[in-house]
């Protein structure tokens, strides 16, 4: 096995270098018999991190950034296709099934869902001990002995009552209990918790997270924890990656993060929180709209169209003028959203990335009509970060023509203590 | 009751001493036992608890949307009306027009077949004889146009839209013919963080736009502290406590909203804390305060005798034994109460 002696800091576990996770559309039949390219899910987009042995890292972000299949290719369970995971100095990617195999008694990981998790028809020490028969760690006849030792562990306790259960017998903490129990029955050195309490009522989120904290000092476990929960993130992490469409676009000390988010995204996320506090009202500038389409996201920072901060070289296109119409429409009387509809022809052009943009007359319309209108959105909301991207206006033949200045895609650079992706810094 | 009514409009939803139950091979199964509120016009009022304590059974409920086998009993009135009393057809009538619903999974609530321009002329012309399409069409963009869902949109199909999206048209759906009581069961537990609060503000908005009562199911305490005026807590199908939120998030008064509160995990939160034990089974719930096995302050009265609900010192009405002095409880019943370890098999 190729051993990376370079690799550092003698402490880390992880070493993850730029890994991409990319899925291939399926398209339509013709387009794969025809052999064109129908696109790819950028799941994962070049990332870049380090785990050291002990850490407790955070990947946190809304459904669609990335955060779970990241975690999965951790433990090999989804081939990345591009990049190096090398865990204590071994690339993991590449490896095959029996290679993996091999490692996964050392990666663990525990599910969101303990329903799913769980097979409805085994009995619990049959499930929780079947890691231990597939790796031959232990015999048949010791299997009922180290599954109560499991159980007595993560608090399934006596064990007895609870070895020849179905896990419909148990309550929803009592089944992640168990999730626990089989992840850690190998000896793992590294788990990886994808939202592991954010299934269960308010009242037992705390036990199972205590339960983590109880695991991680008396078995020496690394955690890689997979969440959407600013707040537990903060109680639980040393360290918190903030991801959006596949990119890590914060990464840093938890306190550092949480004293101080640099990114927009991490802000908006942080004032997101509802807080216990009633006499906290609620945030007025939450960003708008939702995370984008990972199989077209937009061009330059990922997060621009959305973003309050966003500026010239955010990477400023097509779409973006579609939907500021449309926010411009669904702000306006239906009345007034009849007549100006039909001074623009189609839109659909407009979802195009890229630039510049062509706004056509509707028929009976003309381009002086479509340039007033153009006009009155400007003025009607001159502080939206979306002009700030505009180069020009221009009356063409066609339509109006706006053009976009030049965006660029931020990278992660240094910033105090945290490394962030955002052209503002 | 409870003082704090904030300049809220007229009583729309009285429930008194409510009770739901459903049989069970094990016995009748009370989810809701002796409940009473009532929401008034423009007011928000939030309903808070653990899994299993009757929360999302209340909320169907209201709305007579129980399944088959569930039996209802006490007094519920609506504007008045003693809807217990009227027959099915003269109930189910006033869904829609009077009293709606927002669930959980939009997705799973909206037609795929149908476009959202369908939905809405659908619902409003089911309802609203004598309205035609294009009086449907400005009515569904009217809403849509409070709800920020542009009108370049509406003869899009469901699963164009993404699960924020889909949620503000089931809000709108809901709000389109201006009932005057919604009840919301977890509206935004299926959504992301940013999106979650969108819809928080999204529904603070529309409060003090529209004069509808909400009623908010959500286990989610913090929701209820942005969004609602008054909360009500449920344990074990009883209402343990109920008043205005500030005051009840303030100075909780009984020991269940207190150690759900101490539960929550905040940006403040420093240490864990949890309540030991898991909420009871309801086919046979524990004697007095249902609550006396996992509370730390229970006393020899409370698996003796229920407490009732009664007014506090801060102005909400809590059923706890520690707020109900007077000759009712003995310096005998005030000692700490000595009982076994929870065991952990218990434990949730």
């Amino acid at each position: 096995m190729p051993r990376r002696p370079e690799s550092g800091d003698p402490g880390t576990l992880i070493d993850v270098e730029d890994v991409s996770v990319h899925f291939e559309l399926r398209g339509s039949s013709l387009a794969r018999l025809l052999g064109r390219d129908t696109g790819s899910v950028r799941a994962v987009d070049g990332v870049s991190l380090r785990l050291r042995t002990g850490e407790v890292l955070g990947l946190v972000g809304e459904s669609g950034s990335g955060k779970t299949t990241l975690g999965r290719a951790l433990l090999g369970l989804v081939q990345p296709t591009g990049g190096h995971i090398r865990f204590d100095g071994e690339d993991i990617v590449g490896l095959n099934e029996r290679a993996l195999r091999r490692m996964r008694t050392r990666l663990q990981m525990v599910f969101q869902d303990p329903n799913a998790a769980l097979n409805p028809a085994m009995t619990l020490v049959e499930q929780v001990g079947h890691p231990l028969l597939i790796h031959k760690l232990v015999r048949r006849p010791e299997l009922r002995r180290h599954v109560a030792e499991a159980f007595e562990r993560v608090g399934l306790a006596p064990a007895e009552q609870f070895l020849d259960k179905y896990p419909s017998d148990l309550s929803g903490g009592q089944k992640q209990r168990a999730v626990l129990a089989r992840a850690i029955i190998t000896g793992p050195t590294l788990l990886v918790a994808d939202e592991p309490i954010s299934m269960l009522d308010m009242s037992v989120r705390a036990k199972i997270l205590q339960l983590m904290v109880d695991l991680k000092e008396s078995l020496n476990l690394t955690y890689v924890y997979i969440t959407h929960d600013l707040a537990s993130a903060k109680f639980f992490c040393d360290r918190v990656a903030i991801m959006y469409l596949g990119r890590v676009v914060e990464i840093g000390p938890t306190a550092a993060i949480f004293a101080d988010p640099k990114h927009p995204y991490t802000k908006a996320l942080l004032a997101a929180i509802p807080d216990l506090d009633p006499d906290r009202s609620v945030p007025k500038d939450l960003p708008r709209g939702e995370i984008p389409d990972a199989a077209a996201p937009p061009s330059g920072c990922a997060f621009h169209p959305r973003c309050p901060a966003a500026f010239e070289v955010c990477g400023w296109e097509r779409p973006d003028l579609r939907a500021l119409l449309e926010r411009h429409w669904a702000s306006v009387p239906p009345d007034d959203y009849d007549r100006e509809r039909r001074i623009v022809g189609d839109i659909a052009g407009l979802d195009e990335p890229g630039g510049p943009a062509l706004l056509t007359p509707g028929s009976g319309s003309t381009a002086v009509a479509v340039g007033d209108l153009v006009d009155r959105l400007r003025s009607d909301t001159p502080d939206d970060p979306f002009w700030s991207g505009v180069a020009a206006v221009r009356n063409a033949d066609a339509g109006v023509e706006v053009d976009f200045c030049d965006g660029e895609d931020p990278r992660l650079r240094r910033c105090g203590d945290v490394d962030v992706a955002c052209h503002l810094y | 009751m409870d003082q704090d009514r904030r300049g809220a409009g007229d009583v729309v939803v009285s429930a008194r001493d409510l009770r739901i139950w459903y049989g069970t091979e094990r016995g009748p199964v009370r989810a809701v036992d002796g409940v009473s509120f009532e929401v008034r016009a423009g007011e928000t009022l939030g309903l808070v608890g653990e899994s299993g304590c009757g929360k999302s059974t209340l909320g169907r409920g209201l709305l007579g949307l129980l399944p088959d086998g569930a039996k209802m009993d006490g007094s519920l009135e609506y504007q008045g009306r003693d809807v217990l009393a009227m027959p099915t057809s003269r109930r189910a009538g006033l869904r829609g027009t009077d009293l709606a619903m927002i669930f959980q999974e939009p997705l799973t609530r909206l037609n795929p077949l149908m476009r959202i321009s369908e939905h809405f002329e659908e619902a409003l012309r089911t309802h609203l004889s004598g309205l035609d399409r294009p009086q449907a069409r400005q009515r569904a963009l009217a809403i849509l146009r409070r709800i920020g869902i542009p009108p370049t949109r509406y003869r899009s199909y469901p699963h164009e839209f993404s699960g924020g999206m889909r949620q503000r048209l089931m809000i709108a759906l809901a709000l389109v013919l201006e009932p005057a009581f919604v009840v919301a069961d977890e509206p935004t537990t299926a959504l992301d963080v940013l999106v979650e609060a969108q819809i928080i503000a999204l529904l603070a908005d529309l409060r003090q736009q529209i004069d509808t009562a909400l009623l908010l199911i959500t286990h989610n305490l913090g929701i209820v502290a942005e969004a609602c005026d008054r909360v009500a807590v449920m344990y074990a199908g009883e209402v343990v406590e109920i008043g205005a939120a500030r005051e009840v998030f303030r100075s909780p008064q009984h020991p269940y909203t207190r150690e759900l509160l101490r539960s929550t995990i905040s940006l403040t939160t420093t240490g864990l804390n949890y309540i030991p034990g898991a909420p009871p089974d309801l086919v046979s719930p524990p004697s007095g305060c249902r609550f006396h096995p996992r509370c730390p302050d229970a006393m020899r009265v409370c698996p003796a005798r229920a407490p009732r609900l009664r007014p506090t010192p801060v102005g909400s009405q809590a059923s706890c034994w520690l707020h109900q002095g007077g000759g009712d409880v003995t310096d005998v019943d005030r000692e700490p109460l000595e009982r076994e370890e929870i065991s952990s098999a218990e434990e949730a």
